[in-house]
């Protein structure tokens, strides 16, 4: 009990000092995120209204104390919408970041660690899909599979592993000449064990840090494609098909088009300041966008 | 003498390079006592690490064994299947790398890396594996070894890493210990506390230690016997004491005069061997250490030199010899 005890407070010393050595921009980012994260889980506390409720008395209404950020159209309430939205961009937008990170790294690994011909054919593939403009061909994807969010999926995993199989191919390549991993096969361990489990912790960095502002562009390119009513379809609260919807209002109600935009460059500004703060932490050159 | 743990015999491991064939190693043959240390001294470039990399089977493409046998007791570790041999590698025969800033994985603890050989091979549970990686680290004098299981490799001095690795080469007791230039990347301070470290726990553990390196001081202060090689070949091969009292081959005779002595003549001046080590990519017949021999003549030309056994299983392959005994 005891050792427990000094285990867990030597641990939570441990996170202490790890905060303690971040950068301001990582401690702004993480908090921005960390709010935003927030108020999406416990979005039915945070939100004064339904999202989906149409009161046709309340229209167009601007910010007030009733309405945080106004209401649209047909008098929903903006800002609940807004939080809801969260729960939409963020977790999709987390979605089609990490799931093709996951493959794209460990088929990236594979190439770079066997070499030899997987690694000839794969990159060959990896080379094809590049040479398509990335939004193009997901566009193309998703107007033969129809809109929505499910095709968005199937698009973006399609595609997206490319760039984290390229950038962890390149890190095996580096690692895999290392002494430790000659010296992990003279100790005799399995493949599969020396590739995942001690060459992956010394490849992942710059795709954890190339992921972040993936992640950005991510929830950009589901606004955008919302925005282009081939994502989330209306009524749902996204933040890019909001955007759309008031562009119609853009003089007569500014606030429809605006905020909801606020809400994705400020969760763009949160993300891409993670990710800078992962870049100095990682000593990765890499810096992320925006 | 007693039974060999490990015979080398016409080892020939060749890389498919495009500008050739590189004959790495080509033609070895050695056999290793239980409890004996060798000492494989060459040049950068002749063959050293190769043959250590081919007993433990770790040679990759486009390198390749072509030829030869290399048996470990009574079994042929070029015949074993790979999960076989898996099981041999860290186990039986254990191998430490030169550099120990690279050896040890960046991010793991010293602790675990070292009760991961433990856990794999012997089975140990955590916590087991757990206080026999700190008795081992003791062992290799690791001050506070309870406490520094749980740092990382950064956290330690270049001694101190090589104390670390080879904590996890010996982890299991190996019979045939493998070190490539233990010392070399190491203060000479440090390098001659650790090869007291190796010369301790080899006799502690009566393992055979192959010892590769180019420092002769070393071969002297460690080895029972010694296997000089150039360009891919033995050269000359024999107990230390008479390789360093009767060098017989020329290029073994051009090492030892290349050393400065203790109480040599203070004038004396300090030979060289001319010219450039053969790299051995497509060699040439004959004999390879012949464009910086003194005494070549056409027979190196044309003919291989064989291994010829003087007394005391001393061997040389120079046709010299051959020419003194006849």
């Amino acid at each position: 009990m005891t050792a427990l005890t000094a285990r867990s407070i030597s641990a939570a010393f441990a996170v202490r000092g790890e905060i303690g050595r971040w950068s301001v921009t990582m401690k702004v980012g993480v908090s921005i995120v960390g709010l935003i994260v927030l108020a999406g889980i416990f979005a039915p506390v945070v939100a004064p209204y339904n999202p989906y409720f149409q009161d046709y008395d309340q229209v167009l209404l601007p910010p007030s104390w009733d309405h945080l950020f106004g209401t649209d159209m047909v008098g929903r309430d903006l800002f609940s919408r807004v939080i809801y939205g969260i729960r939409i961009d963020l977790t999709v937008g987390f979605i089609i970041t990490y799931v093709p990170m996951i493959y794209g790294v460990a088929l990236g690994a594979l190439a770079g660690y066997f070499g030899g011909t997987f690694d000839v054919v794969l990159m060959r593939v990896l080379d094809t899909a590049i040479a398509f403009p990335f939004l193009v061909l997901i566009i193309v994807i998703i107007a033969i599979l129809g809109p929505g969010v499910h095709n968005i999926y199937i698009a973006v995993f399609l595609v997206a592993w490319t760039m984290y199989a390229r950038l962890a191919r390149a890190e095996m390549l580096v690692e895999r000449n290392k002494d430790y991993m000659l010296a992990a096969r003279t100790l005799g361990y399995p493949t599969s064990r020396i590739i995942f489990r001690h060459a992956l912790p010394n490849i992942i960095n710059s795709s954890i840090v190339f992921s972040m502002a993936d992640f950005v562009l991510n929830v950009l390119l589901l606004s955008g494609l919302s925005f282009l009513g081939l994502g989330v379809q209306p009524p749902e609260p996204e933040w890019g098909a909001m955007v759309a919807e008031g562009r119609d209002f853009i003089f007569d109600a500014w606030w429809i088009c605006t905020l909801p935009g606020l809400a994705i460059v400020l969760t763009g500004t949160g993300l891409s300041l993670i990710g800078d703060g992962l870049s100095q932490r990682l000593g990765q050159r890499h810096q992320t966008i925006l | 003498m007693p039974e060999p743990i490990l015979t080398v015999e016409g080892l020939k491991t060749y890389f498919q390079l495009r500008s050739g064939v590189l004959k790495a190693v080509d033609g070895l043959s050695f056999s290793l006592a239980p409890g004996e240390v060798l000492c494989i001294v060459g040049e950068s470039g002749s063959g050293k690490s190769v043959t250590a990399q081919s007993i433990m089977r770790l040679i990759d493409p486009p390198g390749e064994v072509v030829e030869g046998h290399i048996r470990y007791g009574d079994t042929d570790l070029l015949s074993l299947p790979e999960q076989k041999m898996e099981r041999i590698r860290g186990d039986r025969i254990c191998m430490i790398f030169q550099d120990p800033m690279t050896a040890l994985n960046p991010v793991f603890t010293i602790g675990a890396q070292i009760a991961e050989g433990l856990r794999e091979h012997q089975g140990l549970g955590r916590r087991e594996a757990k206080a026999k990686a700190i008795e081992l680290l003791r062992l290799v004098g690791i001050p506070q070894a309870e406490a520094r299981f749980g740092d990382y490799p950064h956290q330690f001095s270049g001694g101190m890493r090589q104390r670390v690795v080879i904590a996890g080469a010996i982890a299991c007791q190996p019979d045939i210990l493998i070190a490539d230039e233990p010392t070399t990347a190491l203060d000479v301070t440090i390098q001659a506390q650790i090869l007291k470290l190796l010369s301790e726990i080899q006799k502690r553990l009566h393992s055979a230690m192959i010892l590769i390196t180019h420092d002769l001081g070393v071969v002297a202060a460690m080895a029972d016997r010694v296997l000089v090689m150039y360009a891919g070949r033995m050269v000359e091969y024999g107990d230390v004491e008479t390789v360093f009292r009767e060098p017989k081959h020329p290029y073994t005779i051009g090492l030892m005069d290349s050393i400065i002595r203790l109480g040599g003549a203070r004038d004396a001046e300090l030979r060289s061997i001319p010219g450039m080590p053969l790299v051995p990519v497509d060699p040439p017949p004959g004999c390879r250490f012949r464009f910086r021999c003194d005494e070549a003549h056409e027979r190196c030309e044309t003919e291989t030199p064989p291994p010829r056994d003087l007394r005391d299983g001393h061997s040389v392959a120079c046709h010299l010899l051959a020419a003194e005994k006849a």
